[in-house]
């Protein structure tokens, strides 16, 4: 810039003179001081100062070129604004200090011709500015004008790339997307959704949502729906099926959600659509497989508690329900036998006629496992319905089965319950058949057998005693009382025949025919007779302690499993021992069948006990079968008439000759063995006197005493009575 | 965020925009009536104010120079604003033509102008951005194609960081400039603010005004300024008034008397 100015200096003008140029110099000071600040302009201050310099000289160049031009000053102008001295004074400033100083400045401050150049030339600064910064604002307003709309076109690219993705995310999205306004017009799908329903967009655009409802929608889905187009919920989830266009179905995972406008208000909903009908399809044969046995096709265990379960759920739909519960007979036999593929082709057999015989509606055939079948019928309206399918299935299972070969007779042994379901749950109802079942099975398979409810109290009860009796022995719940064998003769008592009691917490005080048959079968009878041996053996010795010759033997009663017991003679000897009680002090009575058993074992504990001195007595003798001719073997001492006998002899006047002649039959035969006899339940005197007349040794009987404590022996014993 | 920054609805020539503003203080021509508007009235209550903005615009000047001097070849230009005159990288490219600048700024006009100028200028990249998002600054293409940051990088926050109020966590976002530079990496801010008792009539109107019809901003007194350094090391002369910044002749010095409102300093990345 410089160069040009310096350029034209030589060009066009002769050189400045000295003083000249220092007021030059002098004034482009003042110049630069004036305008400072009122710009910004990206020089330091000796830049600008050093601009303005320049400048300056043009200006005085022009002052005094001859011809003489105001072009310069049109330049110095246009010039300021180029250097961005554009601040709103600047121009007002310079035209100022132009006026006032340069002249002066140039010492030719009276010289008017200068003057009016001056003027000239400040006139055409002030045109070339004005027209400058005119131009430049014009440029600059255009420039940021052109800047917004390039910024906008920006922003809208933008906004149609962004536009493009989400059509593009929305036509390209493998999962379905609907789109609807708030009354639940359809706007849009996209090809996922098309394709899961087979409907195109022009064909959904005619639904409204409401007509995509399906009759096995939960209730909730529908309820969720209108509180998102109410604006309460912005989304929700829900299983769905849908219809497809072509009739099937669809399954799908369902989530709407509510799109909202400026102000809140819901505007769209939008649908996101997940087909998921393989995964139920597959859930579906999973639920199947997990509620089916495999070899039958059956329902298994686990559906029919489920349905069993839904019965009682909804038991406003029915009052009633039955079952059979079915156990094949002599199943295992067949299995061992013939291998388990026979059995598993015999079970599939059984299944199909089960199945076949009872299908229908509310009826439901489940194979529980092994040979156990159950069949659940609802809405019964009472036993015999049950009792009619329990039959058709007798008859159903009547034909022989063909399996590889053989042909093979099957039965079934059925328990049946019907009840009201109120009042009764499934488990009872599942309890009850199964014990229906096993007395069926009890009393002799191949048949049915009703629930009742006396036959279970019963068998419950018994139950709970012998379930009760191992603890009851622990607690000492058992007492032995003890009961007088009196010689007739002379009325003096010889011997005391020991029975056990059980003081039960629940049941009261029970006697021997309420819990020994249970003990027995229990085999709870062994530890309990040996407690009863020993405790009646204890009050023996005390007895002969006490009472030296006259003390009582004690008659002890043996069980069958008992005498059967290997450790019988042992057991009796040690208590004999612990008790130090002489083995005629002791007499163990067994029943006929326990004698007579054809076992040679218990015969062989009886002799050794027998050698022992232990007295031997046949209890209850007469009711059952004695050979009489074995009788003579046996090691046997008493013989002990049942009380059923005496009968005919109780009453004061008349007596049954029958009865009277089987004793004295009795007795002659004992006594031909040279057996003692001992008759029971002697209850009036009568009874006593025809007893002697007759010939029997021994009484025992209410007339007599009846059962009680030892300590009633004890006053018997010392005459107190 | 809610409205992405690119929308149409931010081009609003009613409203006022920072940048234009200070275009309009700064004697240029990119601004439009309410831009205008605005700053005559800011001029009324506080008629140092272009003063003001120019000892901004000197720092800037000043700053490069100086980065340019320590071998400074990369510029990160937060918050360019509109060219005027004297940017960046006219003062870099002029000492050197193979430095290299990316200006950023989140007004869209002040974006499409730069462009448009600097269009013929491979060594210049022009980011539209939210610069209290450095994550996304620094990821954009714009900054990484040209700027090599193993290379030491100066990022200038000039008359920017007043703008970003306490809430938004200033010292963060810097950090998050800071944390990508190489060391010997500078950071050049100038920023309104004065210490509390200096506060005038004059400025509390202008202020007033200007946070209500064009944005809120927050002065910071020299220790908060200060603060926002955290990792860098001043350089001489430390944090100081804008003017008394490595001034470049006794000249540049105000004659006012009166303490500047505002600071400067170059921290250098330790
Ligand atoms: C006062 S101007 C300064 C311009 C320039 N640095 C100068 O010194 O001339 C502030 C600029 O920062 C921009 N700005 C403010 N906040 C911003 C942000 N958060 N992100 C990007 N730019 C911002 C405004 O758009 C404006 O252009």
């Amino acid at each position: 810039m410089t160069e040009r100015v310096d350029h034209r200096v030589r060009d066009d003008r002769s050189p400045l003179d000295p003083a000249v140029l220092a007021g030059a110099e002098s004034f482009a000071r003042s110049w630069a001081t004036a305008v400072i600040g009122s710009s910004y302009v990206p020089m330091t201050r000796s830049e600008v100062a050093q601009h303005l310099q320049d400048l300056t000289e043009m200006l005085v160049e022009a002052l005094f070129a001859s011809p003489f031009r105001t072009a310069p000053g049109y330049e110095i102008g246009s010039r300021l604004v180029d250097a961005h001295f554009t601040g709103t004074d600047t121009l007002g400033r310079t035209i100022q200090l132009l006026g006032d100083d340069l002249l002066a400045e140039l010492g030719s401050a009276g010289d008017d011709r200068l003057r009016s150049r001056l003027a000239a030339l400040q006139g055409a600064l002030a045109a070339g500015y004005a027209r400058a910064l005119r131009e430049r604002t014009l440029a600059e307003q255009e420039a940021i004008r052109a800047a917004v709309l390039d910024a906008r076109d920006q922003a809208e690219a933008m906004l149609r790339a962004s536009e493009a993705r989400f059509r593009a995310m929305f036509t390209e999205a493998a999962i379905g997307i609907g789109i609807a306004d708030i009354e639940g017009r359809i706007l849009d799908v996209n090809q996922a959704l098309q394709d899961m329903l087979g409907f195109s967009v022009e064909e959904m655009r005619q639904y409204n949502v409401r007509d995509l409802m399906h009759p096995e929608d939960a209730g909730s889905v529908w309820r969720l729906y209108d509180q998102l187009i109410a604006g309460e919920c912005d989304h929700y989830r829900a299983e769905k099926r849908f219809h497809r266009a072509d009739g099937e179905q669809v399954w799908t995972h369902l989530t709407l959600s509510l799109v909202r406008d400026d102000h809140g208000e819901p505007q769209y909903q939008v649908a996101m659509i997940e087909d998921v009908t393989d995964r139920h399809l597959l859930q579906n044969r999973l639920r199947y497989q997990a509620l089916h046995d495999p070899l039958t096709g059956l329902p298994n265990r686990a559906l029919f508690l489920e349905r069993l379960g839904r019965v009682f759920n909804n038991r406003g739909k029915h009052l009633r329900a039955g079952l059979c519960y079915l156990d094949l007979d002599g199943f295992k036999v067949i299995n061992d036998s013939l291998g388990h593929d026979t059995g598993d082709q015999l079970l599939v057999e059984v299944g199909r006629r089960l199945d076949h015989s009872v299908s229908g509606e509310g009826k439901l055939v489940a194979r529980m496992g092994g040979d156990e079948f159950v069949i659940l019928v609802e809405g019964s309206t009472g036993e015999q319905d049950i009792v009619d399918v329990a039959d058709r299935v007798l008859t159903e299972l009547e034909a022989p089965i063909r399996i590889a070969g053989h042909e093979l007779s099957v039965s079934a042994s059925i328990g049946i319950v019907e009840r009201e379901l109120s009042g009764t749950t499934s488990a009872d109802l599942m309890r009850d058949a199964d014990i229906t079942l096993y007395w069926a099975k009890a009393d002799g398979k191949a048949r049915w057998a009703l629930y009742d409810p006396e036959r279970n109290a019963r068998e419950v009860a018994r139950f709970t005693l012998s379930a009760t009796m191992p603890r009851a022995l622990e607690r000492g719940e058992f007492y032995v009382e003890y009961q007088p064998l009196v010689r007739l003769e002379d009325s003096t008592v010889v011997g005391v025949e020991a029975l056990v009691r059980w003081q039960h917490p629940e049941f009261g005080r029970l006697a021997p025919d309420r819990f020994i048959e249970l003990a027995e079968e229990t085999g709870l009878i062994v530890p309990l007779g040996r407690w009863v041996l020993h405790k009646a053996c204890e009050e023996a010795r005390r007895w002969l302690v006490e009472f030296g010759d006259a003390a009582p033997f004690v008659s002890v009663n043996l069980a069958v499993r008992q005498s059967r017991d290997p450790e019988l003679v042992r057991d009796v000897k040690r208590i004999l021992d612990e008790c130090a009680l002489p083995p005629h002090h002791l007499q163990l009575e067994l029943t006929e069948s326990a004698i007579m058993g054809t076992a040679d074992e218990p015969l062989e504990a009886l002799r050794a006990l027998c050698d022992m001195g232990v007295r031997i007595a046949i209890d209850d003798f007469g009711t059952g079968y004695s050979n009489l001719a074995y009788l003579k073997h046996l090691p046997v001492h008493e013989l002990k008439i049942a009380g059923s006998f005496m009968e005919g002899l109780r009453a004061e006047t008349e007596e049954d000759p029958v009865d009277s002649q089987i004793v004295a039959t009795l007795v002659q035969l004992a006594h031909a063995l040279s057996l003692g006899v001992t008759a029971e339940g002697v209850e009036t005197p009568a009874q006593a006197a025809r007893l002697l007349r007759l010939g029997c040794d021994t009484g025992q009987g209410w007339f007599f005493a009846r059962p009680g404590p030892p300590e009633d022996i004890d006053s018997l014993l010392r005459g107190d009575l | 965020m809610e409205r992405p920054n690119w929308a149409p609805g931010d081009i609003d020539l009613e409203r006022p925009s920072v940048a234009r503003v200070y275009d309009y203080w700064l004697g240029g021509a990119h601004n439009f009536a309410a831009d205008r508007a605005v700053g005559q009235k800011a001029l009324e209550f506080m008629p140092e104010l272009r003063d003001v903005i120019l000892n901004h615009r000197a720092f800037l000047r000043r700053a490069v120079r100086y980065l340019l001097g320590r071998g400074v070849r990369q510029f990160l230009d937060l918050g360019s604003g509109i060219p005027t005159v004297g940017n960046v990288h006219e003062i870099a490219q002029t000492a050197d033509p193979s430095a290299k600048v990316v200006y950023v700024d989140m007004d869209p006009v002040a974006v499409a102008h730069s462009r448009s100028l600097l269009s013929g200028n491979d060594r210049v990249n022009v980011l539209q951005a939210d610069v209290r998002d450095p994550a996304s600054v620094l990821s954009s293409p714009e900054v990484n194609d040209l700027l090599d940051f193993e290379q030491p990088t100066a990022v200038l926050m000039i008359a920017l960081m007043h703008f970003v109020s306490d809430d938004e966590n200033p010292i963060g976002i810097i950090g998050g400039y800071r944390d990508r530079l190489a060391p010997g990496s500078f950071l050049a801010i100038s920023h309104a603010g004065y210490e509390p008792d200096e506060e005038t009539g004059s400025y509390r109107a202008a202020r007033a005004m200007y946070d209500r019809n064009v944005t809120p901003m927050t002065y910071r007194n020299k220790v908060e300024f200060t603060k926002l350094f955290e990792g860098f090391e001043l350089v001489e002369p430390g944090a100081v008034r804008l003017p008394l910044w490595n001034p470049e002749s006794p000249d540049d010095l105000d004659g006012s008397g009166r303490p500047f409102p505002g600071f400067g300093a170059v921290g250098r990345k330790v």
